[in-house]
């Protein structure tokens, strides 16, 4: 197993360059620069601006200085939020949005995995239709619509919940933020629990434990860590996806997560903060891959990276 | 009569389906006394596992039960499934016909042992593992101290079995119900298992209901016999007797349908048709990060054969032995070593393309006469698919006109063609399945256990098929089969195969009659049950 996680780190540095390389020059394909504003700026007062920020040399060599600087660990200054680096961005962001992510996720789990269940044991039941029928619901509806409902009944009418801002992570400000990111993984962690306790539940060895009279627990149970594997599989790309922010809720609820960095610096022609989201998101991506295969060896004994 | 351990009486079973209700089991009485053997034979769908499924309260969702089933004296229709517990695993347990799939792939097999004797037995973890160290003694697996830790993959078919059995006899049941226990394994293995079976009943004195459709194991294994068609006990008695004197004409025709006949020899000068010289394959079994060597399957390991125009050669082996490895390197699907000629043509040096105009003399039926047709075609276009690549000049109408004839030639009603493979049976599944290969006019064809998923009936009615077309066209065929009775009643000439190499090869009479070497001898007497002829004697009679 050991060899197996270092293989996969190894291969994570080609697979990271290649993203890189490629995130570089699609930006800088765009056409525009960091500082094409409405109004053109000087001539004198542009050449300075690039030749301070390393623009005025030829693409190759940007590219050059750009990835030895990241081997470095830094990932340059912000174009357009001048006063930060991008490191200096993420140190604020990424807690704010991981904090987020990590709720919704665990929260989108228990719910989701224990109405998936549910409604899996009792199959065509009303219990079921409704966790079905509310599971499309959840995907269904956007989150920028679910937001501002939210925002208005409790916040406004009812005012149990303030309608945005993160007041250094108080647990009233995350409610809202968090069930409106939790909702549409629930419903697709229901749907897919469901889906897989229905297999599991029909299939040979469960069957042999009902012909054991084994009490209902243990069938549960049993059948629990067999579905648990699609779901797992489900869970890396989403984790990854979740922890790093989300434009909408991040945006409606005023939050200083990491989610908008992805929008306004490609916006704003930001070269250095859209290649520093870029890479936050793929080591994300990589490191939850590696998670969702070393939990599939957990769970299944048949699963051997050796 | 013994104590009556099991009386059921007046039993239905039906199931709400898509076309309404489909009565499975419509209103049998059976009874199982204490220490006997009692078998249900039938073919597929004749109801005899629902029947012992609504017992044991394991009937699909869509599926219910009434009528009456008494455990000594105490009714289990109707039980909840909490009341139901305190008999299943303790005092009626089952084994099925899945071993491969029967135990949960996650879980040690020492810890899914422990389950019902810490659930029923209120035994202690300690206490459970040193009875399922016991139990697993008692089921005959080797080193059990050690096997009580692996999973059920890093066991073969016939130890999960065992494994299963030694489940279901945890808590010294009363009842043991077996739903074809063999049937998933391999001759040698199936005789193996039910010596165990008949030797375990010997010394704990359960009862066991054997479903089964193999006369054979009825014939040596049980005390009594109830034969079942289409839902309904259609005659039951002492198992002699039946097979004596059989009262009902379907069980006649059960006992009728073992493949009877041989195989006419071929003319002398009958054109070859295929020669295969010293046939390699080989498989890599995983390769290591840097390249390593990894471990080498000689699947197919310097294998000869020759068919003549009309002749058949059967290709015996069990499960690994490399028969249908061995089949598909004649007709070159795999990559191989050797040398096949098929009639004055070498066919090693030829690519894809160049393989191509040859295939349809050479094809190829499977097993799987369910997995082995597209779900999504009409059967009329499954058997003229091949006329696409073959003759592409022929109009539609000719193909339709040519399915049409197929269709007749396989006797199957041509106005059938339209339908989709799910409208037709098992039996009927494998017909189109000759036909897609008869449409071509092949000169070989490579027969894949073509009878090994079909009931016994439709078992001889597919042999007698073969052996028509046989005739009828010169064919050389390659007859892949664990079932020697099928292979004997179609063959010239056999190979015995074992771990990719021929033990021993000879005409059919002479492996079967006079088999040189022990393997050959070993497998025979599996197939035939010789080994279980005291079996049924030496079990306690319940009359």
């Amino acid at each position: 197993m050991l060899s197996f996680i270092i293989r996969r780190f190894l291969s994570a540095i080609p697979t990271l360059l290649i993203i890189v390389t490629i995130s570089f020059f699609l930006i800088r394909l765009a056409p525009g620069g960091p500082f094409d504003l409405e109004r053109p700026l000087e001539a004198k007062v542009m050449e300075n601006l690039n030749r301070i920020y390393q623009l005025d040399k030829p693409l190759i060599q940007q590219y050059w200085l750009y990835l030895t600087s990241v081997m470095r660990g830094d990932f340059g200054p912000s174009f357009f939020l001048r006063d930060f680096s991008v490191a200096e961005l993420f140190a604020r962001g990424l807690p704010v949005s991981m904090t987020l992510g990590a709720l919704a996720l665990s929260f989108a789990i228990l719910i989701g995995g224990t109405l998936g269940s549910i409604a899996a044991m009792r199959q065509n039941s009303g219990v079921d239709y409704l966790v079905t029928g509310l599971g499309a619901l959840g995907l269904t509806i956007p989150n920028f619509v679910v937001a501002p409902v939210f925002q208005i009944v409790f916040g406004l009418t009812l005012a149990w919940l303030p309608v945005g801002g993160w007041a250094n992570g108080s647990v009233r400000n995350l409610i809202l933020p968090v069930t409106v990111l939790a909702l549409p993984q629930i419903a697709v962690i229901s749907r897919m629990t469901r889906a897989a306790m229905i297999e599991n539940l029909r299939s040979n060895h469960i069957r042999t434990l009902r012909s054991l009279g084994l009490p209902l627990h243990v069938i549960v149970s049993h059948a629990l860590r067999g579905a648990a594997l699609p779901v797992v599989s489900y869970l890396g790309p989403a984790a990854a996806a979740l922890l790093t922010g989300s434009v909408v809720v991040e945006t409606i609820f005023g939050l200083p997560g990491i989610g908008r960095y992805f929008v306004e610096g490609a916006l704003n022609r930001d070269y250095t903060l859209v290649m520093g989201t870029v890479v936050v998101i793929a080591v994300f991506v990589l490191l939850f891959n590696l998670v969702v295969d070393i939990l599939y060896a957990l769970i299944d004994p048949r699963i051997r990276y050796d | 009569m013994a104590e009556s351990v099991l009386t059921i009486r007046n039993l239905n079973v039906r199931f709400r389906t898509g076309d309404g209700i489909l009565h499975a089991v419509k209103g049998i009485d059976l009874d199982v006394a204490a220490g006997e053997t009692v078998a249900i034979v039938g073919e597929s769908g004749s109801g005899k596992s629902q029947t012992m499924m609504s017992v044991m309260g394991l009937l699909a969702t869509n599926g219910w039960a009434d009528g009456s089933v008494k455990y000594r004296g105490e009714e289990l229709i109707g039980l909840s499934p909490d009341k139901l517990n305190d008999y299943r695993g303790s005092k009626l347990t089952m084994i099925f016909q899945e071993p491969m799939t029967s135990l949960d792939p996650l879980y040690r097999i020492g810890d899914q042992i422990a389950l019902p004797l810490t659930t029923h037995g209120r035994m202690s973890k300690a206490k459970a593992r040193a009875r399922a160290i016991e139990l697993l003694e008692l089921v005959r697996i080797p080193e059990p101290t050690r096997r009580i830790d692996s999973y059920p993959h890093e066991m073969s078919g016939g130890q999960r079995q065992r494994v299963m059995i030694a489940m279901a006899l945890a808590n010294n049941p009363d009842v043991l119900i077996a739903d074809e226990p063999t049937t998933a394994l391999d001759v040698t293995v199936q005789a193996q298992i039910l010596e165990l079976l008949a030797d375990l009943q010997k010394r704990l004195g359960m009862s066991i209901v054997f479903i089964t459709h193999d006369l054979g194991i009825v014939r040596r294994f049980a005390d009594r016999t109830y034969v079942m068609k289409r839902g309904e006990v259609v005659e039951s008695g002492v198992t002699n007797e039946i097979f004596t004197a059989p009262k009902h004409a379907y069980t006649r025709m059960l006992i009728d349908a073992e493949p009877t006949g041989r195989k006419e020899p071929v003319a002398a000068g009958s054109p070859m048709v295929i020669e295969a010289r010293d046939m390699k394959v080989t498989f890599g079994l995983k390769k290591g990060f840097f390249g390593k060597a990894g471990h080498v399957l000689h699947a197919v390991d310097g294998v000869s054969l020759s068919v003549r125009a009309g002749e058949t050669v059967g290709v015996v082996g069990e499960s690994g032995s490399g028969k249908s490895t061995l089949g598909r390197a004649i007709l070159r699907l795999l990559p191989a070593g050797g040398l096949v000629r098929f009639e004055d043509r070498d066919l090693m040096p030829l690519d894809r393309a160049g393989m191509r105009p040859l295939r349809r003399h050479l094809q190829l039926v499977f097993q799987d006469p369910f997995g082995s047709l597209s779900p999504r075609m009409t059967a009329g276009e499954i058997v003229t698919e091949g006329l696409l690549v073959h003759e592409p000049r022929i109009t539609r109408k000719e193909r339709d006109r040519r399915a049409a004839q197929a269709f007749e030639e396989v006797s199957l009603d041509p106005a059938w063609r339209n339908r989709f493979p799910h409208e037709f049976s098992g039996g009927q599944r494998q017909r189109i399945a000759i036909a897609r290969a008869m449409i071509l006019h092949p000169k070989l064809v490579v027969l894949d256990e073509p009878t090994s998923a079909l009931d016994r009936s439709v078992q001889k009615e597919i042999v007698e098929l073969l052996r028509e077309l046989q005739n009828a066209h010169g064919l050389a065929y390659v007859f892949i089969s664990h079932d020697l009775a099928v292979v004997r009643a179609l063959s010239d000439e056999i190979m015995v195969m074992k771990s990719g190499k021929v033990v021993e090869r000879g005409t059919a009479e002479a492996i079967f009659e006079k088999p040189k070497q022990t393997y050959t001898q070993d497998l025979i007497a599996a197939a035939f049950l010789r080994g279980l002829e005291d079996v049924k004697t030496a079990a306690p009679l319940a009359s």
